[in-house]
C-alpha cells in the first residue's frame, strides 16, 4: 500500500514537474501589503490595514470608529490615493475630517440612504476598481437590519477585493463579516476628558468654560490573519492647550492578553490590570 | 501638383440610409413633398429594378411589395455632407465644397503620408466607408477631370498627366454639368461624347455658344486647370434622426443613440478629435388627448412639440462610442424623458485627445474612463446629488458644504500633510433628532429624544452662534456638548452629543455625536 502511495506520489509530480514545483506541500501564503492607519500605536500593534482584504471595526456609538476612519482617511489621501467612501447613514462629516487631515478632492463621498443603496454603491465601487482605499460605513443602520446581510455578500465583498491593492474597511456596530475579514478591531469607549475654563488643572462640571477634550478608547484585536509584532509601551502623552479636541493612542504592554490594546489619551495613567480574560472571538 | 475627387453616388439615399446600413441591402425610395403632392425624388438601383420610377406619388410607391419608403430629411442631408467633408479634411487640409456630394482635394505633399497615388484613392474609400458613405474616388493632375471622372466612374479612378485628354474621350458629354439650353445646342449638333466637344474648333463653339462652351470645351479636352476654392473649417458635429414611429423605451433608444454616437465618434475620430461634451435634444411626441385643444378655435391647432434636453460633460475628451453610449444610457435612466420620442438630436463639441503616460510609481487611481462610469452608476442608483467630494464652504454655519464632481486628477499639495494629533471623529445627524431637554439653572441636565431619556454627566455650552440674518434662511442656535448616561441606570456613561438650541424655532435637536 505504501510503495503504491509511493509511486502515485513520485508520478504526479514527474508529470507535474515544470508547473507545479512542490504538488504536495502547502504553499506559503503571502502575507498583504499593509499601510498605516496614521495611528502609531494600533499600526505597531496590528501592522496596519492590509490591501486585498475586508477589514471590520466594529464598537458601539462613540467608540471611536470614526476617529479611526478620519486618520486613515487621512492617511491615504495626503499619499495621494483615491478613497471612497459608502456612507449608509448619510453621517460623515466632511469639516472634522479635514481638521484630521484628509484631503476631501481625493475622497469620493457616496451618500447612500439606507443598507441596499449602500451595498448595490459599494459593488459598482469594486467593480469599477482602482481605488486604494473603500470604505463602508454602517455604523448608524439599524442593527437588526445588519444582521439580515447574509454572510455570502460578505464573502462576495472579501472575494472582489482579493488580489487586489484595494483596501475594504466596513464600520459596523456589530460584527457581520466574521470569517470573511482578515482583520476585525472592535473598538469602545473608556471616558471622556473635560477641561475646565482657562486657567484651571482640572475639569469643573458644568461650567461655561468646561469643554471636552479628549477620550479615551479601548480597541481589541478580534480576528487577525497578520502577523503583528508584540507591542512596546508607549509613553507619548501631550496635554492640548487649546479647546482642540484631540485623541490620543497609547499601548499597554499586557503580558496576559496581547491582543488587547488600549487607545487613551489624557486621563490619569490607570493601573495595569492584573489579570484580563482573553477575549473569546 | 494632384487633385482628388470624392462624388457620393445617390446622394439623398446614402444619407438617409447611412444610420441604418441594413438598408442599402434592400429596395429603397425616398419620398419628399408637402401635403398630397407627396413623390418619390431618389430610388436605389433594388427598387428601379422592382419598377418604381422617379416622380412617381407615394400612394403608387407603395404598391411595390418590399420597397422601403422613407421620407427625406435635411438634416440627414446636412450630416452626410458634414461627415463627407471630415473624410475629405482628414486628408488634406486644402478641400473644395464643389457640391452636396462631391468634394476636391488638393493633394501637394502627400505622398509622403499615403505614398502613391492608389493607395491613397482606397484609403480615402475606406475612411468615407467608415463614415457611412460609398464613394467614387479619381485622382488627376486636373480637378475638373478628376471630379468628371469621379462622377463618371467608380474607381479608385487614377489618370496619368497628360492622358486626361484620352481619357475624357469616352464619357457623355452630360457629365461637363452644362446648362439645359447648352445641352439642347449639344444635342442639335450631335455631340454626345467629350471627346466630341474637344474636336471641335474654339472660335467657331466660341461663336456659336459663348464663353461657356469655351470653358467646356477646355475642360473636356482635359485642360481645366483651375484654383481650388477652399473650404472653411467646420468644428459642427451634428447628428440626427427622426423617426417613423415614436420610441418609448430606453431599449430601443438605445440603439439610435448608438448609431448616433458611432457615426459622431467615426467623424471626430477622422479628424484626430475627441468628444468633450454631448448635447442631446429628444422631440417628444406629444400625447394625442393633449395634441388638440378642445376650445373650438384652437380644435385644430397642434400645439408645440416638448423638446427633451440632456448633456453629458466628460472630465477628458473621449473617443469610445460605447463607454458614451453607456454614460446616456445611465443619465437617461435616471431622468427619463415624459413621452415617446420621435426626433434625436446630437451634438458633440469636439476637442483635442489627451494621450496620458502613466506613472510605475505613483498611487493607485482608478481609469478616468471607467472612473466616469463608475461615477454614473453611482448617481442612478444614489442619485447625482449624493456622489461626489465635499468642498467646504466659507461660512460659520454648521454643515456648510456643497458637493463637487470627483476627479481623478485633483493633486495634494505639498504642504498638505496629515495632523500629528488625530482628532476625535463626528458622525453627523441628517436630519437632526428633535429632542426635550430639561434645564436647571439654564443648563441641560436631561435630554430625551428617539424615546429614550439620558442624563446628562457632562455639559460644555452653550456655544452661541448666529449669521446670514441678512438673507432669507439666517440661523441662530446654542450647542452644547453632553456626555449622557442612561437615566435610572448605573451604566458606564454614553457617547459625548453634539445638541443644539434652535433660537429661531425655538426647538431642541441632536446634531451628532462624537465617536
Amino acid at each position: 500500500m505504501r510503495s503504491s502511495t509511493a509511486s502515485l506520489r513520485l508520478h504526479l509530480e514527474s508529470a507535474l514537474a515544470g508547473r507545479v514545483p512542490s504538488p504536495f506541500r502547502l504553499r506559503e501564503a503571502i502575507p498583504p501589503v499593509v499601510v498605516p492607519t496614521g495611528i502609531a500605536a494600533l499600526d505597531e500593534f496590528v501592522g496596519g490595514l492590509p490591501r486585498g482584504s475586508l477589514t471590520e471595526i466594529y464598537g458601539p456609538p462613540g467608540s471611536g470608529k470614526t476617529s479611526l476612519l478620519h486618520s486613515a482617511l487621512a492617511t491615504r489621501t495626503c499619499a495621494s490615493e483615491a478613497c471612497a467612501l459608502v456612507d449608509a447613514q448619510d453621517a460623515f462629516d466632511p469639516g472634522t475630517s479635514q481638521l484630521s487631515g484628509v484631503f476631501l478632492s481625493k475622497l469620493l463621498w457616496v451618500r447612500s440612504h439606507g443598507l441596499e443603496q449602500a451595498f448595490r454603491c459599494l459593488d459598482v465601487l469594486l467593480q469599477g476598481g482602482g481605488f486604494g482605499f473603500v470604505v463602508l460605513d454602517i455604523a448608524d443602520a439599524p442593527v437588526r437590519l445588519v444582521r439580515k446581510v447574509p454572510l455570502n455578500v460578505w464573502f462576495r465583498l472579501r472575494r472582489t477585493v482579493e488580489n487586489t491593492s484595494t483596501i475594504l474597511l466596513v464600520l459596523s456596530e456589530e460584527s457581520n463579516a466574521k470569517t470573511c475579514a482578515s482583520l476585525v478591531l472592535r473598538v469602545e469607549r473608556e471616558a471622556a476628558s473635560w477641561s475646565g475654563p482657562p486657567g484651571s488643572t482640572t475639569a469643573v462640571p458644568h461650567t461655561p468654560g468646561c469643554v471636552l477634550k479628549e477620550a479615551a478608547h479601548a480597541a481589541e484585536v478580534v480576528r487577525s490573519l497578520l502577523k503583528y509584532r508584540r507591542p512596546q509601551p508607549i509613553n507619548q502623552l501631550r496635554f492640548a492647550d487649546s479647546s482642540e479636541t484631540n485623541v490620543r493612542f497609547s499601548l499597554y504592554d499586557d503580558p496576559y492578553a496581547a491582543q488587547k490594546l488600549q487607545l487613551e489619551s489624557l486621563l490619569p495613567a490607570k493601573p495595569r490590570p492584573k489579570e484580563r480574560k482573553q477575549n473569546p472571538g | 501638383m494632384m487633385f482628388g475627387a470624392i462624388f457620393v453616388p445617390d446622394f439623398l439615399l446614402q444619407a438617409a440610409g447611412r444610420a441604418d446600413a441594413g438598408l442599402r441591402n434592400r429596395p429603397m425610395v425616398l419620398i419628399d413633398g408637402h401635403g398630397p403632392n407627396f413623390h418619390v425624388v431618389a430610388t436605389n438601383r433594388l427598387a428601379a429594378h422592382l419598377g418604381v420610377r422617379l416622380g412617381m406619388t407615394k400612394a403608387a410607391a407603395a404598391e411595390f411589395a418590399g420597397v422601403e419608403l422613407i421620407a427625406r430629411h435635411k438634416d440627414l442631408e446636412t450630416s452626410a455632407h458634414d461627415a463627407l467633408l471630415d473624410a475629405a479634411w482628414s486628408f488634406s487640409p486644402k478641400v473644395e465644397d464643389t457640391a452636396v456630394d462631391t468634394v476636391l482635394l488638393d493633394l501637394a505633399g502627400l505622398a509622403t503620408l499615403f505614398g502613391s497615388c492608389e493607395n491613397l484613392a482606397l484609403q480615402i474609400k475606406s475612411r468615407c466607408r467608415a463614415l457611412g458613405l460609398d464613394v467614387h474616388v479619381a485622382i488627376s493632375a486636373n480637378p475638373e477631370t478628376a471630379r468628371i471622372l469621379a462622377c463618371a466612374k467608380p474607381g479608385p479612378t487614377l489618370v496619368p498627366d497628360g492622358t486626361e485628354a484620352s481619357v475624357l474621350k469616352p464619357l457623355a458629354v452630360d457629365l461637363l454639368a452644362p446648362s439645359e439650353e447648352l445641352l439642347g445646342v449639344f444635342r442639335q449638333w450631335g455631340i454626345a461624347t467629350c471627346g466630341a466637344l474637344a474636336a471641335l474648333p474654339v472660335l467657331s463653339l466660341s461663336e456659336g455658344v459663348g464663353q461657356e462652351g469655351v470653358r467646356l470645351h477646355s475642360i473636356a479636352g482635359g485642360q481645366g486647370q483651375r484654383a481650388l476654392l477652399l473650404a472653411e473649417h467646420r468644428n459642427i458635429f451634428e447628428e440626427s434622426l427622426e423617426l417613423d414611429d415614436a420610441v418609448e423605451e430606453l431599449e430601443p433608444l438605445s440603439f439610435l443613440l448608438g448609431r448616433l454616437l458611432d457615426q459622431l465618434c467615426a467623424r471626430l475620430s477622422a479628424r484626430a478629435l475627441a468628444i468633450r461634451s454631448i448635447q442631446l435634444q429628444l422631440e417628444l411626441l406629444t400625447a394625442f388627448e393633449k395634441a388638440f385643444d378642445t376650445r373650438r378655435e384652437l380644435l385644430r391647432k397642434r400645439p408645440v412639440s416638448e423638446t427633451f434636453e440632456c448633456s453629458l460633460a466628460l472630465p477628458r475628451p473621449v473617443q469610445d462610442p460605447k463607454l458614451l453610449l453607456k454614460l446616456l444610457r445611465l443619465r437617461l435612466q435616471s431622468n427619463p424623458p415624459k413621452a415617446p420620442i420621435q426626433k434625436l438630436r446630437m451634438r458633440a463639441e469636439p476637442d483635442r485627445p489627451v494621450a496620458l503616460q502613466s506613472g510605475l510609481f505613483l498611487p493607485t487611481a482608478p481609469d478616468p474612463d471607467k472612473l466616469e462610469l463608475t461615477l454614473a452608476r453611482l448617481s442612478s442608483i444614489a442619485g447625482e446629488s449624493n456622489v461626489g467630494f465635499p468642498e467646504l464652504l466659507g461660512s460659520h454655519r454648521p454643515d456648510a458644504m456643497r458637493m463637487q464632481k470627483f476627479l481623478v486628477s485633483s493633486v495634494v499639495p505639498s504642504n498638505h500633510k496629515k495632523t500629528d494629533d488625530s482628532k476625535i471623529g463626528f458622525r453627523v445627524i441628517r436630519p437632526p433628532w428633535p429632542a426635550n431637554v430639561t434645564l436647571q439653572d439654564g443648563r441641560p441636565v436631561q435630554i430625551t429624544f428617539r424615546g429614550q431619556t439620558w442624563k446628562v454627566v457632562q455639559a460644555s455650552g452653550p456655544w452661541r452662534s448666529s449669521g446670514e440674518w441678512w438673507e432669507e434662511n439666517p440661523w441662530k442656535e446654542d450647542a452644547w456638548d453632553l456626555e449622557l448616561r442612561s437615566a435610572g441606570g448605573k451604566s458606564p456613561a454614553a457617547a459625548v452629543y453634539c445638541t443644539v438650541f434652535d433660537a429661531l424655532q425655538q426647538k431642541w435637536f441632536v446634531r451628532g455625536s462624537y465617536d
